[in-house]
């Protein structure tokens, strides 16, 4: 690898990549992202190299791996440049016929396209996709065109130009005063202006300054931050590059969590590339200016996404958090004042650099600028990370962008903001999306999980979920946290195994306000929230599991039982196939019935039950 | 066992009790454990007390002061798996396996473990089994997994190969 060591030698090393990529006439991209690793991309990439290499074709095609571009649910994901064709799901016996049909004689290779659900037509390439279309891709389009492994690829595509800028062309406070006008704001869930942070841990006195990347992303159901530093981890180091000069910090440390192995891994390897390229190190570009980036792992602690827990954790402790009375700016890491962003907020940094504030302010609400990515998960038809500008409505993400329900059954809620968040009903689907709006219904922004539920999901489960889930990530240093979730997620308990009564509700409430007012840091002081905000809007369910003993989604195992309709029943015989207890029996083509004793209620007979035979009470 | 590996972990991170974490991890990838052995060590490299070590290896979930199974059967429970009907799919892999989460079974061959989100949530109820990731579970196509491991197993040992 070339050493890079001024502006010039990175405009020439991006020519070259660009004059060699046009060498290859078709470029052959394959999603590579953990999501389409569960359907085999990696066979799909496999036979696409061999069979490129057996048909001599290796110096004309150009193999590439991408990070997630997002449809996840579709995958293996295959698009083939510069036609820009679009192929789902992608099995590893299709690959010879793309080689053959699309690469050979340019012909589309029909049943690997998307088809429209609606007008039940072909579509070609991506950005006609009903999911992509109302989309606004500023960070992860990135993700479509750079194999994360190869620096030259983040290269060709414009990277490192901002940080050249940023270092020849900017003063730190120039950078600072621009991030301020920008209006961005943390992505990580409290949505604190970004600019403002940066200016407080510049003035902090002391020379040792630090800046770090928060990739623990524990809030289950989001993995935004996973795509972005497994798919793109140069734009990551370029954002901390950026806020390192800006700031007057010479160290940055990238965390992340043990679950995301591949995230560890190619951020690890860009490290390592920019080192060598002599874009981290001592006098990047020329320029005087030293930075250094390490990588530090998380051990599977939900409390270490807070900035305090995850400075204890780098510093090899148990990651409990501290009182933020000092804020982190002052006194962080060691001692030091230290700067912690998000990655999607590090990844937003090299685009307001290269094309000013005025224009990423000129995206989004009043006061949430820029565009947001979501993880669209749960029960709706089209799931996957949309990245979409502050303040589109739910309505459009839901249903113009996930299409709407998954199967027969009505969503009623999307769950935002993590365990620190809530569900907000269906009638407030036309709210826009952006940080004040969704506090204002009693949920947040939070890191952008956008968990959706359908009738078949039980409102009081979903809040006993949530509560059991911070007991069990509770760090047990301060009382109200440690007692009070316990305490709370017995209620709940007690309510779906039908034990409910008239003092449930009252307590349950007096619990949750002790928790938020008491607790220390933010996970006790919001933990309250998802059991407030179901109590909220869906106050009827949990009435109807204490005083009737019914769970109307048909969730609470106590509370429910299977039957079999005798006159809808074909005898098709799906069920008793797929029940893991075999307690379905009956003659084929006769109507079946379940034996009570041995259900386990898991509900699959009911699942794959084409004429809805299978009935819950 | 032999921990001689330990003191080159330690020595790759230069000793650093920063880097206690990623030293504990290592350790673990190597013997599929944390033993006691190797933790007094590092506590002796590191210039640390075995207990702050021990408040660690506890804290976090990723290690295990007790040797894991052959296979490594995770579970994720995010939200987005809970309510495409994850908790189905724990009943069925503690039925068929007779271990909660945490546990290995008596003959070291399963250990179940339950995440709170690998971030693969567009394709859940997932399942990571042996370093490989499944998606849009099902109780019984769990159930297969487990079963078709069993088989491999039985087969390896009729052919005389050790397991």
């Amino acid at each position: 690898m070339r050493k890079i060591k001024s502006t010039s030698d990175l405009e020439r090393w991006r020519d070259d990549v660009i004059k060699k990529e046009k060498e290859y006439e078709t470029i052959v991209s394959v999603c590579g992202g953990t999501g389409c690793q569960a359907y085999d991309c990696q066979k799909v990439k496999a036979i696409f190299q061999k069979e490129l290499k057996k048909k001599g074709m290796r110096e004309r095609v150009a193999l590439k791996v991408t990070g997630c571009p997002g449809f996840c649910e579709k995958g293996p994901l295959v698009t083939i440049h510069p036609q820009n064709i679009f192929y789902q799901k992608v099995k590893p016996e299709d690959v010879p016929i793309i080689i053959s049909e699309t690469i050979q004689k340019g012909r589309k290779v029909e049943h690997l396209l998307f088809e429209d659900p609606k007008a039940h037509q072909k579509i070609t390439s991506a950005g006609d996709i009903p999911f992509y279309h109302s989309q606004m891709r500023l960070l992860l389009n990135q993700n479509d065109l750079i194999d994360p492994t190869r620096i030259e690829d983040y290269v060709a595509i414009g990277g490192y130009q901002s940080l050249a800028k940023a270092l020849f062309q900017m003063k730190p406070v120039q950078i600072i005063e621009g991030i301020k006008i920008s209006g961005l704001r943390g992505r990580g869930g409290a949505g604190y202006p970004t600019g403002k942070k940066w200016e407080n841990c510049h003035n902090a006195p002391g020379e040792t300054k630090y800046v770090i990347c928060n990739c623990d992303e524990g809030d289950p159901g989001a993995f935004m931050d996973r795509a972005l530093l497994e798919g793109n981890p140069h734009s990551i180091i370029e954002g901390m590059l950026i806020g390192a000069y800006a700031i007057g910090a010479n160290q940055g440390f990238i965390y992340v969590r043990h679950e995301y192995p591949l995230a560890h891994k190619n951020a690890g390897i860009a490290i390592k590339q920019a080192k060598k390229a002599g874009l981290l190190g001592k006098n990047i570009l020329g320029s005087g200016f030293d930075f250094d980036v390490d990588m530090a792992k998380g051990g599977g602690a939900f409390v270490c996404g807070e900035s305090t827990a995850l400075i204890a954790s780098i510093e090899g402790r148990v990651g409990e958090p501290r009182s933020k009375q000092i804020h982190l700016v002052e006194q962080g890491l060691w001692g030091k004042p230290t700067n912690l962003n998000n990655v999607e907020t590090w990844a937003n940094i090299p685009l307001i650099i290269k094309k000013g504030s005025q224009w990423f302010s000129s995206i989004g609400t009043e006061k949430s600028k820029g565009t947001k990515i979501f993880s669209l998960v749960g029960k709706v038809k089209n799931t996957g990370l949309v990245e979409v500008p502050m303040g589109i409505t739910l309505k459009e993400i839901i249903f113009d962008i996930g299409g709407g329900q998954q199967d027969g059954r009505k969503i009623k809620a999307v769950q935002t903001g993590g365990p620190s968040g809530g569900c907000i009903p269906a009638s407030l689907f036309d709210l826009p999306v952006d940080f004040e709006s969704l506090t204002q219904v009693g949920s947040m922004m939070g890191s952008g999980g956008m968990i959706v539920m359908d009738e078949g999901t039980c409102m009081v489960d979903v809040a006993k979920y949530f509560v059991h889930f911070l007991q069990e990530e509770s760090c047990g240093k301060c009382l109200p946290c440690r007692e009070g979730l316990k305490r709370m997620g017995e209620i709940l308990d007690g309510i779906t195994e039908g034990k409910g009564n008239e003092e449930s509700l009252p307590l349950l409430e007096e619990l949750a306000e002790v928790v938020a007012d008491t607790s220390l840091c933010g996970l006790g002081k919001t933990a309250p929230n998802p059991v407030l905000s179901a109590l909220r809007y869906f106050r009827p369910e949990f009435e109807e599991h204490i005083h009737r003993k019914r769970c109307p989604a048909g969730v609470c195992t106590p509370l429910i039982r299977y039957s079999i309709s005798e006159t809808d029943c074909t005898g098709c015989g799906a069920c008793a196939k797929v029940c893991p207890t075999q307690a379905i029996k009956g003659e084929k083509k006769q109507s079946h019935f379940i034996f009570e004793e041995i259900c386990s209620r898991c509900g699959s007979c009911k699942d794959v039950c084409k004429v809805n035979a299978v009935m819950v009470q | 066992m032999d921990f001689e590996h330990v003191g080159k972990i330690i020595d790759k991170y230069e000793e650093k009790r920063t880097a206690l974490i990623s030293i504990l991890h290592d350790i673990q990838d190597r013997y599929n454990f944390l033993p006691e052995e190797a933790l007094r060590k590092v506590a002796s490299r590191l210039r640390m007390d075995l207990n702050d070590i021990y408040g660690v290896a506890t804290f976090y979930k990723s290690f295990s002061l007790i040797p894991k199974g052959k296979h490594s059967i995770t579970l994720c429970l995010g939200t987005a798996c809970h309510v495409r009907g994850g908790p189905k799919i724990l009943r069925e892999m503690k039925k068929q396996l007779s271990i909660e989460p945490g546990q290995t079974t008596a003959d070291k061959q399963f250990s179940l473990n339950v995440v709170n989100c690998l971030g693969v949530c567009a394709i859940g109820p997932v399942m990571f089994v042996d370093g490989k990731f499944y998606g849009e579970m099902n109780p019984l196509k769990a159930r297969r997994i487990i079963e078709k491991i069993n088989k491999n197993n039985k087969n390896k040992k009729r052919s005389g190969v050790k397991s």
